[in-house]
């Protein structure tokens, strides 16, 4: 067996705080004078600076991947997950130690980015093609296998810019879907598109691997990590806080509530909050009252949050604030249990209370939902606990014609997706035709 | 043109590889801190030559989108520029154009400045406009300021047309020397793929280069010889005004179609060599930051 991704004590520093990313030149002068000017004051540059401020994104990261292996990569936002796939392949260079890749490696860290709107789909899949590291003779060979995959056949001449955002993602998915290489490093691409298309990824997904392709695979979904993936590592702050069987890591993530799911529980000890209260559980339900990951977009969807007071409230009692914000990171809407002011505005005892937000069936769109959870109070005044994505959940629109979108079942515009009430009726024949 | 690139002109030599289920022969590529001496990247250059094809490709066809007359500014662009030369340069200040038609002396020179011009502004961009590109994907970058001194050569050929209507209409006749005509052309690419290659480069880590850049060519065209000949540089001088390589360009390339100016001598040697020197150092300096680029773009 040979060793197809060996990374040793790598690294990636980057520089915080003051700094843009973009630099002027009189920047790097002032900064180059400051240096000097503390050389020869006989100290070295000063590493805590205002401009100095580094970050290590990656930071003494060492794993063995061999060939053949499907390994997922797990960690909350900002443990350097995309960090590490940019330096396996190639985009950003190691601040220390190294990587070695052995093959063809390719890298889908976010699916259509050498799209063009003004060329068509056509034009678009062969640069695209080019871009990723494909041969004219094999673009040209898997063409209409990729446009087929992608089922975008009708608008195949048609400039992109003319695309639903779906119909782009599908075939920039298919794309690099059809790459020959040795090893694939995804990023979170199957998170796009309706159900029956990200089966279809699955699907993809499972056939390379199976083909004996390396696949390292990045994901916030505990679901397609566990399926895909007989190894995972989890990742926080820059480095490997567990790498071993898939079961055992995921359990450790969860447990450690460094990833976001759609169910969170505390116990007394370890429960978020102040003295006054603090959060037992945060979860999503279904109808049923069961908590899911994955829910029925036509059906009614609860946000369940207990928490215990440990005070006499003399003022307002503690309220629950929920933000929802989908996956493109726009805000759809918040909600408050303050507008049960029988609740809130009455002094009350300590004990163990829930709140239950109901989100009825035929309003969210599809995709994925993030909650921000604001417990607080406002007399006295207190946040006792507020953390965004306390959890997340996956609203799915299936495309049986039954849906907002009625017999149409193209990627449906909006942050929302109501069902609304139309009046369609005849107003007798015509009679400036007679 | 068809859109089918299948059917492309440009062979660039397809290689269809089937999959490796053993690694053990495969090539290795390691990644690490860049240090020490960096070497200039040519292997690359030609692995991804197909992408050069591909990215050339693109900007001729992105280039004039909905646009009005499309192709025709590539023309009109010069050709509005030495009308404005011919009234105000011949008109007014009289200067000699060595017994050639003015249109025809101005418009010769024109050509390759244009080209040199409109490949260092798009190639100076070139990083910074793809940013997305470069912080999602790996390929050599430097591949996308090389792309612009290709796909400028289409706008080149274009404004040619109206060179030869306008020898038609003055009568005038080319000489036997147009035979060494695209060693200047080639000359211009070279020159044109080194300032493009440092300018996008520094563009990607300064933001300053975006505002030099204008400016520097603007001034590049006074220190060459378009609205002038080179005889009217002063002798002492001369050695020193040929280091700008699109001096010597120019000089020859109007020299080669009409007979006038300086044949090409020891001065184009000055030329060529400084063409090449800014290209080498340019593709050094490129892979140098290559690796930064992702993170300052």
């Amino acid at each position: 067996m040979t060793t197809a991704i060996r990374v040793q004590g790598l690294g990636k520093r980057f520089r915080l705080g003051e700094y843009e990313p973009y630099g002027t030149l009189r920047d790097t002068i002032a900064r180059g004078a400051t240096s000097a000017a503390r050389r020869m004051r006989g100290r070295a540059p000063s590493e805590n600076g205002k401009r100095g401020k580094h970050v290590w994104a990656v930071k003494d990261v060492s794993f063995d991947i061999e060939e053949g292996e499907v390994v997922g990569l797990i960690g909350r936002n900002g443990a350097g997950k995309t960090t590490l796939l940019k330096l396996l392949s190639g985009i950003t260079e190691p601040t220390e130690g190294r990587a070695e890749v052995r093959g063809l490696l390719s890298s889908l860290l976010e699916v259509g980015t050498g799209f063009h709107p003004e060329l068509t789909g056509r034009e678009n899949v062969q640069l695209n093609g080019a871009i990723l590291g494909m041969r004219r003779a094999e673009i040209r060979r898997k063409f209409d296998e990729i446009v087929s995959f992608a089922g975008v056949e009708e608008f195949i001449d048609t400039p992109i810019k003319r695309y639903s955002t779906g119909m782009q993602v599908r075939l920039a998915f298919s794309v690099a879907a059809h790459l020959e290489s040795d090893i694939l490093l995804v990023d979170e691409v199957l998170a796009v598109g309706d159900l029956e298309f990200q089966r279809k990824c699955m699907g993809r997904m499972e056939e390379a691997s199976s083909m004996g392709r390396t696949v390292l695979f990045v994901s916030h979904s505990v679901a397609s990590i566990m399926r895909l993936c007989p190894r995972v590592i989890l990742l926080d702050k820059g480095g490997i806080v567990r790498d071993g069987a898939a079961g055992d890591v995921v359990k450790t993530y969860l447990d450690s509530g460094l990833g976001t799911t759609a169910s969170r529980e505390w116990t007394p000890d370890t429960a978020p909050g102040d003295e006054v209260a603090r959060i037992k559980s945060v979860r999503v339900l279904d109808e049923n009252g069961d908590a899911a990951e994955e829910l029925d977009i036509h059906r009614p969807i609860d946000i369940e949050v207990t928490y215990w007071q440990y005070t006499d409230t003399t003022g307002t009692s503690p309220s629950v604030t929920l933000k929802f914000t989908n996956d493109a990171g726009a805000v759809m809407f918040a909600s408050t249990d303050m507008v049960r002011s029988d609740w809130y505005a009455n002094p009350r005892g300590p004990g163990e209370y829930r709140s239950v937000c109901r989100i009825p069936g035929n309003l969210l769109s599809e995709g994925q939902v993030f909650v921000e959870l604001i417990f607080a109070s406002t007399n006295p005044a207190a946040i006792h606990w507020m953390e965004s994505d306390v959890v997340a959940f996956q609203v799915n629109d299936a495309t049986t014609g039954e849906g907002v979108r009625g017999p149409l079942v193209f990627d449906w515009p909006g942050i929302v997706r109501p069902m609304l009430d139309w009046t369609i009726e005849s107003k007798g024949p015509l009679h400036h035709r007679e | 043109m068809r859109s089918d690139l299948s059917e492309g002109t440009l062979d660039s030599g397809g290689r269809d590889e089937p999959i490796r289920h053993d690694l053990s022969s495969a090539p290795t590529r390691v990644y690490r801190p860049r240090k020490g001496w960096v070497g200039f990247g040519l292997s690359q250059v030609l692995a991804y030559r197909e992408l050069l094809f591909f990215f050339t490709w693109r900007n001729i066809k992105i280039r004039y989108k909905q646009t009005l007359i499309g192709a025709g500014w590539a023309v009109l662009q010069p050709f509005f520029m030495m009308i404005a030369f011919t009234l105000l340069f011949g008109r007014v200040a009289n200067i000699p154009t060595g017994g050639i038609p003015r249109p025809i002396f101005y418009y010769a020179a024109l050509l390759p400045w244009t080209y040199f011009t409109s490949t260092v502004s798009s190639a100076s961009e070139s990083l910074a406009q793809s940013q997305a590109l470069i912080t999602k994907v790996y390929f050599p970058r430097v591949m996308l300021p090389l792309s612009f001194a290709l796909s400028s050569l289409m706008d080149h050929t274009i404004a040619w047309v109206m060179l030869v209507i306008l020898m038609v209409y003055f009568g005038v006749a080319p000489t036997l020397t147009i035979a060494l005509l695209p060693a200047f052309v080639a000359l211009a690419v070279v020159s044109a793929m080194g300032i493009g290659l440092w300018s996008s480069a520094l563009n990607a880590i300064y933001r300053d280069v975006r505002y030099a850049v204008p400016f520097l060519l603007q001034f590049g065209m006074f220190v060459s010889p378009v609205i002038y000949q080179s005889s009217q540089i002063p002798e002492a001088w001369r050695p020193i005004y040929f280091l700008n390589p699109m001096a010597g360009v120019i000089e020859g390339f109007r020299w080669a179609l009409t007979g006038v100016g300086q044949p090409p001598g020891l001065h184009t040697i000055g030329s060529v060599a400084v063409a090449f020197i800014v290209f080498f150092s340019g593709l050094w300096f490129f892979r140098r930051t290559e690796g930064i680029i992702a993170d300052l773009v």
